[in-house]
């Protein structure tokens, strides 16, 4: 390969205005496709982040209730006109074993089991219609960073504490240390101190949570020792339905992932990942096709040069290897160059940009990129080498 | 000298082209031929006697219709491009009538070049080699230049020198003073002679030029793809 190698670089260097000009060329094409892929990503992650932010991976609930139809005799014709049933807040059975089951499993980071459900919220004559949150605070922070979004108070629920959002403080005038008065119906009320505020930034949530601890939770829903969702938060985001599916096999109960319950966003991301990907593709290919054309201008210059050789000895083999080598270093130079441009331009983005958000470089990204603009430059080159390999030398050297 | 050694050999050699077309052509009609060790030889004719389609059917480039060719005793018509390449890189040396120098690379590495492409990295001792054919071609000063900076008799030497970094069996050279002026002709002829000398390798020159040719020790003359007694 020495001689191979040699040839190349040298011929590289002699014909110095066009490989400059194609490493320009492709350098271009990496820089573009590391920066879009980079921002893509950046993008995508903080959107998943935020959106995440406030949901779980994956919600379990227990079984919808379902209208049990007796079958009719044989050989009767059954019309049945059915309504839905009426879904009352209903606790999941055992759920203290799916919870240890749920702990248990690969691939799991963190099960809170919580008990939620709808309430008034009174200050004076100010009503407002909010949802309880009962949870297990250790547990429910691993899966929801609410010690993030608080904004004043402290993160403390249980002996009569709750933790609302920042919204629904300032519609019932409410500050930190103040009394709200929970109505759950039926005469199940309570007042509790308000010991903190958050805001999760989604003004739903903000104006309707009311974090207690589980027991008081249950005690104002009715449900003494139930739970109505357990929340999981898995490994790998991705793998989220997967793992529903699995959890559900295994439970029997209703599971949910945010891949579901976000299906438009996933839509939408995943329209996203084709568009980058279809520009990497046709940059790519667009890089290909000018190493292609420089190789074959490059092998029509040295067709007298391809003879010589060929005359003193120099095989098919090697003659083709000259110019795939001079492929895959155009490839790796001009694809260095250009996840250097790229990297800068990301530094540029986030230093200079907008700064809605931090993009940041995905490790695989830049010897990705690198090994697909070389294997580009190969594949680009194999026309041009194999021209030049089955060349005669005997024409070569007349007409060269 | 030592005892002449045969060196190549034809037998019934043919060369058509546009084979099995209406205007199929044979240019070689069967030539018998012999070189030695010891052969200092030019081989001449009119344009288009076919000089330069047996050259380069002898110097392998090209592969016969018909016939047989041994170069040192070896068969060819058999062999696949690969044996051919390689037996042409070791034992065969080209001197065409246009330098054809590489020219990304100095008078050195184009004399090395033979050894490079058959062998890989040049050892010291190939290179000594090259510095010393440099030398006797009177280039040693200019060894790292590169072709453009030589004069079109310096690229010629260079190409001769180039011709024998591989000690071959048989100098092949193409009209080898066809461009150069009458007193840069004889220089590089002289060299032919004086490397014919030294290293025993037997030569076989394509010229037009009457008076090359008699001063060569043997003339074959081709008329008309055939070789005149």
């Amino acid at each position: 390969m020495w001689i191979e190698s040699t040839l190349a670089l040298r011929f590289l260097r002699q014909g110095r205005a066009q490989t400059l000009l194609i490493l320009i060329g492709i350098a271009v094409g990496v820089a573009v496709i590391v920066f879009v892929v980079a921002l893509i990503a950046g993008l995508q992650d903080n959107v998943i982040d935020r959106t995440l932010g406030t949901q779980a991976h994956i919600r379990v609930e227990a079984p919808e209730e379902l209208n049990r139809i007796a079958p009719a005799p044989p050989g009767t014709l059954q019309l049945v006109l059915e309504d839905r049933r009426a879904q009352t807040l209903r606790p999941i059975n055992n759920w203290q074993q799916v919870r240890d089951v749920l702990d248990g499993l690969p691939g799991i980071s963190a099960v809170s089991p919580i008990v939620s459900g709808p309430a008034f919220g009174r200050r004076g004559d100010a009503v407002e219609s909010v949802a309880l949150i009962g949870m297990d605070l250790p547990r429910y922070l691993q899966v929801i960073p609410l010690q993030e979004n608080m904004v004043d108070g402290r993160l403390q629920v249980g002996s009569g504490n709750a933790v609302i959002g920042r919204q629904l403080a300032r519609d019932l005038g409410l500050r930190t240390g103040g009394k709200l008065r929970l109505d759950a119906g039926d005469g199940r009320a309570a007042i509790v101190n308000v010991a903190g505020i958050f805001e999760l930034g989604v003004r739903e949530l903000d104006a309707r949570y009311v974090y207690l601890d589980l027991k008081q939770a249950q005690s104002l829903l009715d449900l003494p020792g139930g739970i109505t969702v357990i929340d999981v938060t898995v490994d790998e985001l991705f793998a989220a339905d997967r793992m529903a599916a699995r959890i559900a096999g295994l439970t029997g109960l209703r599971a949910e992932s945010w891949m579901q319950t976000n299906a438009q966003l996933m839509n939408a991301l995943s329209s996203q990942s084709i568009s980058t990907n279809m520009i990497s593709f046709f940059v790519a290919i667009s890089v290909a096709f000018g190493i292609a054309s420089v190789l074959a201008v490059s092998v029509s210059q040295r067709t007298r040069e391809i003879g010589i050789l060929r005359a003193i000895g120099t095989r098919r083999r090697q003659m083709l290897r000259v110019f795939l080598v001079q492929g895959a270093v155009l490839g790796l130079l001009g694809s260095t160059i250009g996840a250097l441009a790229g990297w800068s331009l990301v530094a540029v983005f986030n230093n200079l940009g907008p700064g809605l958000f931090e993009v940041g470089m995905p490790p695989a990204l830049i010897p990705s990129a690198m090994a697909l603009a070389t294997v580009a430059g190969v594949i680009a080159a194999a026309v041009p080498a194999s021209r030049a390999a089955r060349m005669d030398p005997v024409e070569a050297i007349r007409h060269g | 000298m030592a005892e002449p050694r045969e060196v190549m050999r034809l037998e019934g050699l043919r060369k058509s082209y546009n084979i099995g077309q209406a205007n199929e052509v044979e240019v070689l009609h069967g030539i018998d031929l012999r070189l030695d060790s010891s052969d200092f030889a030019a081989l001449v004719g009119p344009s288009g006697s076919g000089k330069s389609t047996l050259l380069n059917q002898i110097g392998l480039l090209d592969t016969p219709t018909d016939g047989e060719l041994y170069l040192l005793g070896q068969a060819t018509s058999d062999m696949d491009d690969e044996a051919r390449t390689a037996l042409r890189g070791q034992h065969l040396g080209f001197v065409f009538q246009f330098h054809h120098l590489i020219s990304a690379f100095s008078a050195l590495e184009n004399v090395l070049m033979p050894v490079m492409v058959n062998q890989g990295r040049p050892d010291r001792e190939a290179i000594d080699r090259a510095r010393a054919l440099l030398a006797d071609v009177g280039l040693e000063k200019f060894a790292d230049s590169k072709p453009t900076e030589l004069s079109g008799g310096q690229q010629q030497r260079v190409a001769i020198a180039r011709a024998l970094v591989t000690r071959p069996a048989l100098l092949l050279a193409d009209e080898p003073t066809g461009n150069l002026d009458t007193k840069t002709a004889a220089d590089v002829f002289a060299l032919f002679r004086r490397f014919h000398q030294a290293y025993g390798c037997a030569v076989l020159l394509v010229t037009h030029d009457p008076r090359l040719a008699d001063t060569c020790d043997r003339t074959i003359s081709l008329i008309d793809g055939c070789i005149e007694p």
